[in-house]
């Protein structure tokens, strides 16, 4: 299977990845060849098979709705590119 | 002191052969002696000194847990509070975690020093540490291989004396993988036996942390401090924590060793399988029944890892939007531009192929084709194990088809790469335990023997793995240079 470099670019966007245009045939080859490999499970049938999320198959544990952690919004903020008035900031969305 | 294990170490201590400044001062030295090896990404001396003056305290008043005083380092995937968490990565290099991992609580809760945080590769997507934003990592056994990967500044890290241990993360055989390119002890553990909370996540349903030390004795000692229940990550499993040390001495006589027939085919090294089949017949002689068996999906085993793995990173790597933490691009012109700028500039080309690879395969119109199929496949794998577990007690197998490579050798081709991580892959899949121990050496490079048991059976993988190092003494090898 041979993934085109449009295909490429699109993936890219939905990852919301930047790459640089001299490298789109590279992971275009790359990628086309990691699918080659991922055809081999073709091969072997897995009907009436569960699909396996977790080794032990244990479901998601749950925990009473009740408040563990104090509010710690200035020190999660301190590590951010840029905040104001305790808002994280991000180029205008609406114009 | 530097050559000593961590039992002997703490016994030191408790004898006041040494204090544990004067260790830790000891390894510092060492780490600084030996920078080219590029084993960390950061070096906390001032934290290491202080925690070490405080353990001295602790000894000093009698109380004292078996870590207490020892240097460690950690892996830099593991959030240390106060201290640079990179996880090898552009993305992180100005970050300073809010909050500790639980494995860093429960060392540092167990008086251990941290001596600072191990180079892997990034965002332990790799097999050879050279996808690290911080540069390749040396092997001590020969500088120009490879440690491998990703958990390579530890295996380095430990087999060079620059740390008494460390922890790793292995989600297709970072930890097995490097522990066998370096010549030491590495330990997987069962999925859900160690915390995952503040372990910066890769593939969700495969990553697990273990610990890689110079001795299956000293494994038992750091598995014992890591492993535990942990409400603050729902995957953990809520089983009682077995003493580890206790049974390393029991006798094997009549032990089942399976040998997977997948594990001798076509692709391993001749001389690599020769020093397996020679560990495997130490065995014999301690009394253990060898038997064949076989693991018929494990073919299965790379593509589904490539599936699952690239899928789970693509969705976890989410988090990385340059807006709350992490690399922020410059002037970014609209919110998209903010995103694709920053992650595409902070990102290294392993970590983008996997992130383009499973945003592919979780795509309307593929998921089931891939992810939903690679589920159901790797239910094939893990059947096959219960399988072999009904017939015999572990398996046994070589790490990877050959020693270390070359650095650079098989950066040109990532299939290349994915294709050595064969033996270690179908463990994570299936979520079980695992080790990897030094079994003797090719053309001067070390070969690692892999003991896979049944789940939650560390207790009897490690004894398994000690009585061997107790009639063997590969694992006390050290690299010319670094006495």
């Amino acid at each position: 299977m041979m993934l085109t470099a449009e295909e490429v670019k699109k993936i890219a966007y939905l990852a919301r990845l930047g790459i640089d245009e001299k490298d789109v045939e590279t992971y275009a080859n790359d990628l086309s060849s990691i699918l080659d490999l991922m055809t081999q499970m073709s091969e072997t049938c897995t009907d009436d098979i569960l699909p396996m999320a977790h080794p032990m198959d244990q479901i998601q544990r749950l925990r009473p709705d009740t408040v563990l952690e104090s509010d710690q919004r200035e020190n999660f903020q301190s590590i951010a590119p840029q905040i104001d008035s305790g808002f994280y900031l991000v180029p205008k969305v609406l114009d | 002191m530097h050559n000593k294990t961590i039992t002997e170490l703490a016994k030191d201590l408790r004898e006041g052969k040494f204090s544990s400044v004067e260790l830790t001062q000891s390894y510092l030295d060492r780490i600084k002696k030996h920078s080219e090896l590029n084993c960390f990404i950061t070096v906390a001396e001032d934290f290491a000194i202080e925690s070490a003056k405080m353990a001295d305290i602790k000894l000093a008043n009698g109380d004292a847990s078996p870590l207490t005083g020892i240097p460690i380092a950690q892996k830099d995937i593991f959030c240390t509070q106060g201290t640079k968490t990179s996880c090898g990565s552009k993305m992180l290099d100005n970050f300073i975690s809010p909050y500790n991992a639980t494995v860093v609580e429960k060392f540092n809760h167990s008086g251990a020093v941290m001596l600072g945080k191990l180079n892997m590769d990034e965002f332990a997507m790799g097999s050879s540490n050279e996808t690290s934003f911080y540069g390749a990592v040396q092997n001590p056994w020969d500088t120009s291989t490879v440690p491998g990967g990703s958990s390579g500044g530890s295996a380095s890290a430990v087999a060079a004396h620059l740390t008494a241990a460390a922890t790793g993360t292995d989600t297709g055989g970072s930890i097995r993988q490097p522990a066998a390119f370096c010549g030491i002890t590495g330990l997987k553990p069962t999925y859900g036996r160690v915390s995952r909370y503040g372990m910066i996540a890769f593939a969700s349903s495969l990553d697990q942390a273990g610990p890689m030390t110079r001795s299956a004795e000293d494994a038992a000692t750091l598995l014992q401090t890591m492993s535990g229940f942990d409400p603050k990550d729902s995957t953990s499993m809520n089983k009682p924590v077995p003493d580890y040390s206790m049974g390393l001495n029991n006798s094997l006589e009549g032990l089942k060793i399976g040998l997977p027939k997948e594990f001798f085919s076509e692709g391993l090294n001749d001389s690599v399988a020769r020093v397996i089949e020679t560990a495997v017949d130490e065995y014999r002689k301690m009394g253990a029944e060898i038997k064949e068996v076989s693991l018929p999906h494990m073919k299965l085993s790379i593509p589904v890892y490539y599936v699952i793995a690239p899928a789970e990173c693509s969705a976890n790597l989410s988090r990385f939007d340059g807006v709350r933490f992490g690399y922020r691009c410059d002037e970014p012109k609209d919110l998209n531009d903010l995103y694709i700028r920053s992650r595409g500039e902070a990102f290294g080309d392993e970590v983008k192929r996997r992130i383009l690879m499973g945003t592919y395969a979780l795509s309307a119109g593929y998921y089931d084709a891939y992810y939903i199929k690679a589920q159901k496949a790797r239910r094939l794998i893990s059947e096959d194990f219960k399988q072999a577990f009904s017939e015999v007690d572990v398996l046994m197998g070589p790490v990877s088809p050959s020693t270390a490579f070359g650095l650079g050798e098989k950066t040109g081709d990532p299939i290349e790469m994915y294709l050595a991580d064969i033996y270690t892959i179908a463990v994570n899949l299936a979520g079980l335990p695992a080790i990897s121990i030094p079994a003797g050496f090719v053309n001067e490079k070390p070969v690692g023997l892999q003991i896979i048991s049944n789940y939650f059976t560390e207790p009897h993988l490690l004894n398994v793995a000690h009585k061997y190092q107790q009639t063997t003494n590969w694992h006390q090898q050290t690299p010319k240079g670094f006495e």
